[in-house]
């Protein structure tokens, strides 16, 4: 018996890596510690009431926003290891099972359990204040969706010290990850991680898309919509139509590895690079819907900083939907190698090429707005600067990579890591920063401390070119990806070791990032206007952070930026509250449900990740019976008291 | 928004007739397809011509008995989102037959 469980726990748990037992360790810390304080600030009641049940978009934006900064410090960590591996040749620090492992923790977390739900953080913290809503269009379908990414992402994490972690990088590509050459669990929570957070990403991909054609204040046209709001219709279009096709190629694989069929196999009819195909067909577009809100916030941030109204409102909105429109035309690009005929890869080739067009349109009319502007140099605008050239080479560099013949030389090579990463980084991350310092006084009542934020600032970015831009000469020396090793005699060292420092310093970037934000909770300066930054759009009408229902009386919308066309009438909200009476507000209610569903979906995911059917299919019983509970519940809204509202707007001193 | 509740209540009969069927139906068409596949009494040609068939037919059933395709207050969004629907399911059916063809030729 006791034999029986001993070799059952070393096959479940990971064993014997030094590092992964230390984080065995701190992870029982970690959460006794969490329990432990919950407990003894007898805070478990308010973490339910308050948190886990809310429906409110401004919470779930909160709760999305932590989970991303955890997740991109796991993901930061799992990056600096590689670079510690790779600083030097031939070193023993990772070896290449575990190398594996890393990089595909890395990619799939950076870009699934860190961009997507960072920019979800910025949907629902801004869109539903820019329309002038006081919610979004299924408020119960959005704590859904985020309860979906919280357990998918925990499950894909879990695999860290349970089971094993995949290892075929974050494309999964077929046939290796079929069961012939992957066994483990490893693949097994990839796929149900990956599959589990899709569900939910698709939800909230419809929910904000609904909320900005039926939910925008009277009077706020399509045509009046802040940018950001087109860039998240832009977004969420691409999302619709993206997400199944991952959807679809997760399932299939994951029927070829749990019921022996054959769709991506190497024998039996089977096509691996149907795989990739399907896979690309949502993961190019992927790559739009992380990039177009990005543009969103560099646009408002843009405008707002400099004064000015933005240039080309119309090209602005133009090219995001264009964007968004040949997405769907460029995914081969990703295997011009496969040797498809030359029509295929020149048709997919100036696809490509074309996108570059709309997105020059965007980069100038940002120049132009800033010309003549009265640009002021806080944290959102440093960012939003430095991503203009950093975007504008990655962009050189994407068109050189879709240039199918040369292409041949570049695949796989470091070249494109170091393209994916400017992109990635010079276009998501510095946008989703950027956003997170924009919006952050609106979230939480307070400012960031400038002077840590920028050093924070030069850290990232100073690391970010000694980081990869050794990797385009790495690329050019022969550097594949994915090496886990490399000798002395290639002559990759010196370029290697620079750009190992420089991973270093945007690790300490982001440490004074945390620290700013730290600090700033403590000693951040209150912003008691609830427009510390002369905004434009409506979430700067309303106090800071913003009350519950938002808006106490919704304003009529008479230009495209709303809030600084009140200003310069000498109209506010403050004007509207004393003209009109308060009137009951229609609120949805607080639900247990989305967060026990995901609980119940996790277990299934679990039951499946090992083959043990009766928890998979008792997990799925658990998310029918949540289904039909929900289904049957007609008590699901109430009215805010126009008394209670009048209190709350009084005590914000707006009557 | 309470209000458009209350009329969505009231419009909607108390047994939910059509979503059954729809149910039913879209559960014929896929197994139509399932059984055509396993059984393997037509040549692979006709096979997925009527396969695809069977897709237009399903999709169909989904927007009329699911997604309330004919009904609309305001502006008529649902259109235009069919129509990116359908530019973005030829750019990916017909783009992935017209990709992998060749490749299943290099085979």
């Amino acid at each position: 018996m006791f034999d029986r469980i001993k070799s059952f726990a070393s096959d479940f748990f990971v064993t014997g890596e030094p590092m992964i037992y230390a984080s065995d360790v701190a992870i029982v810390l970690v959460l006794a510690a969490i329990i432990f304080t919950l407990t003894f600030l007898k805070k478990w009641k308010w973490l339910w009431r308050e948190w886990i049940t809310t429906v409110d978009h401004k919470k779930i934006g909160i709760m999305y926003l932590v989970s991303a900064l955890l997740m991109m410090f796991r993901g930061g960590v799992d990056a600096l290891l590689m670079r510690t591996q790779l600083a030097l040749p031939d070193q023993n620090l990772l070896d290449p099972e575990h190398y594996n492992q890393i990089f595909t923790t890395h990619g799939t977390i950076m870009i699934l359990f860190m961009a997507m739900p960072f920019l979800f953080a910025m949907f629902n913290i801004a869109v539903p204040l820019q329309l002038g809503a006081r919610d979004v269009a299924f408020p119960f379908l959005n704590a859904v969706s985020f309860w979906l990414f919280f357990f998918g992402a925990l499950l894909f994490n879990l695999s860290f010290v349970i089971g094993g972690s995949p290892d075929a990088g974050w494309t999964s590509y077929a046939p290796l990850t079929e069961l012939g050459f992957d066994k483990g669990p490893g693949e097994n929570f990839y796929l149900l991680g990956v599959q589990i957070s899709g569900i939910g990403s698709m939800a909230t991909g419809i929910n904000f898309l609904v909320t900005i054609l039926k939910m925008r204040a009277p009077g706020m046209k399509m045509m009046r919509l802040p940018l950001f709001c087109w860039s998240v219709v832009a977004s969420c279009v691409v999302i619709i139509f993206a997400f199944p096709a991952l959807t679809v190629a997760l399932a299939l694989l994951m029927i070829d590895r749990i019921a022996g069929a054959h769709f991506f196999t190497m024998l039996h009819g089977g096509n691996p690079m149907m795989f990739l195909n399907l896979f690309w067909v949502w993961g190019h577009p992927e790559v739009y819907i992380v990039v177009l809100p990005a543009y969103g916030i560099y646009s408002e941030i843009v405008s707002t900083f400099s004064k000015k109204k933005i240039f080309g409102y119309k090209t602005m909105v133009i090219s995001l939907m264009i964007i968004s429109v040949v997405s769907y035309f460029v995914w081969a690009h990703h295997y011009f190698t496969m040797g498809a005929s030359a029509g295929v890869n020149s048709f997919f080739a100036v696809a490509s090429m074309l996108i570059g067009i709309p997105t020059g349109v965007k980069i100038f009319n940002w120049l132009f707005t800033m010309f003549r502007g009265r640009i002021s140099m806080k944290l959102p605008m440093l960012w939003t600067l430095a991503f203009i050239p950093c975007f504008a080479m990655g962009g050189a560099t994407g068109i050189m990579l879709a240039m199918a013949p040369a292409d041949y030389q570049y695949h796989n090579s470091y070249f494109l890591i170091a393209h994916f990463h400017q992109v990635l980084i010079g276009g998501v991350a510095f946008g989703l920063l950027a956003g997170m310092y924009y919006w952050w006084p609106k979230m939480f009542g307070f400012r960031l401390n400038e002077a840590l934020g920028k050093w924070g600032f030069w850290f990232f970015n100073i690391g970010f070119y000694v980081c990869f831009m050794p990797q385009y000469l790495l690329g050019f020396m022969g550097m594949t990806r994915r090496v886990s090793t490399y000798s002395a005699d290639t002559g990759w060292t010196d370029f290697n070791f620079i750009s190992s420092i420089g991973a270093y310093l945007m690790g300490i970037g982001f440490l004074f990032i945390v620290v700013q934000v730290l600090y700033s909770i403590k000693y951040g300066e209150r912003d008691l206007t609830g427009d510390p930054w002369n905004g434009r759009t409506l979430e700067w009408a309303i106090p800071s952070p913003a009350p519950h229902y938002n808006f106490a009386h919704i304003p009529e919308v008479k230009e495209v930026d709303a809030w600084w066309g009140m200003k310069e009438r000498g109209e506010s909200l403050v004007q509207l509250n004393r003209k009109k009476k308060f009137t009951p507000i229609h609120m949805p209610k607080n639900s247990g449900i989305p967060f026990i569903m995901a609980v119940f979906f996790f277990i299934s995911g679990f039951g499946f990740v090992f083959g043990w059917y009766w928890i998979a299919a008792l997990g799925l019983l658990g998310v029918a019976i949540c289904m039909i509970a929900r289904s049957n519940n007609r008590n699901t809204d109430y009215h805010i008291p126009a008394e209670e509202v009048e209190e709350t707007e009084a005590a914000y001193g707006r009557v | 928004m309470s209000q458009s509740h209350v009329k969505a209540n009231e419009k909607h009969p108390l047994f939910p007739i059509k979503n059954v069927i729809g149910f039913v139906l879209s559960l014929i068409l896929t197994f139509v397809a399932l059984g055509l596949g396993a059984a393997h009494i037509l040549p692979f040609g006709p096979i997925m011509l009527i396969i695809m068939g069977l897709a237009v037919l399903q999709i169909a059933v989904q927007l009329f008995f699911f997604m309330h395709f004919m009904e609309s207050d305001g502006p008529a969004y649902h259109v235009i989102g069919l129509t990116i629907g359908i530019i973005n399911a030829v750019a990916v059916i017909g783009g992935t037959i017209w990709v992998m063809t060749f490749n299943s030729q290099v085979h």
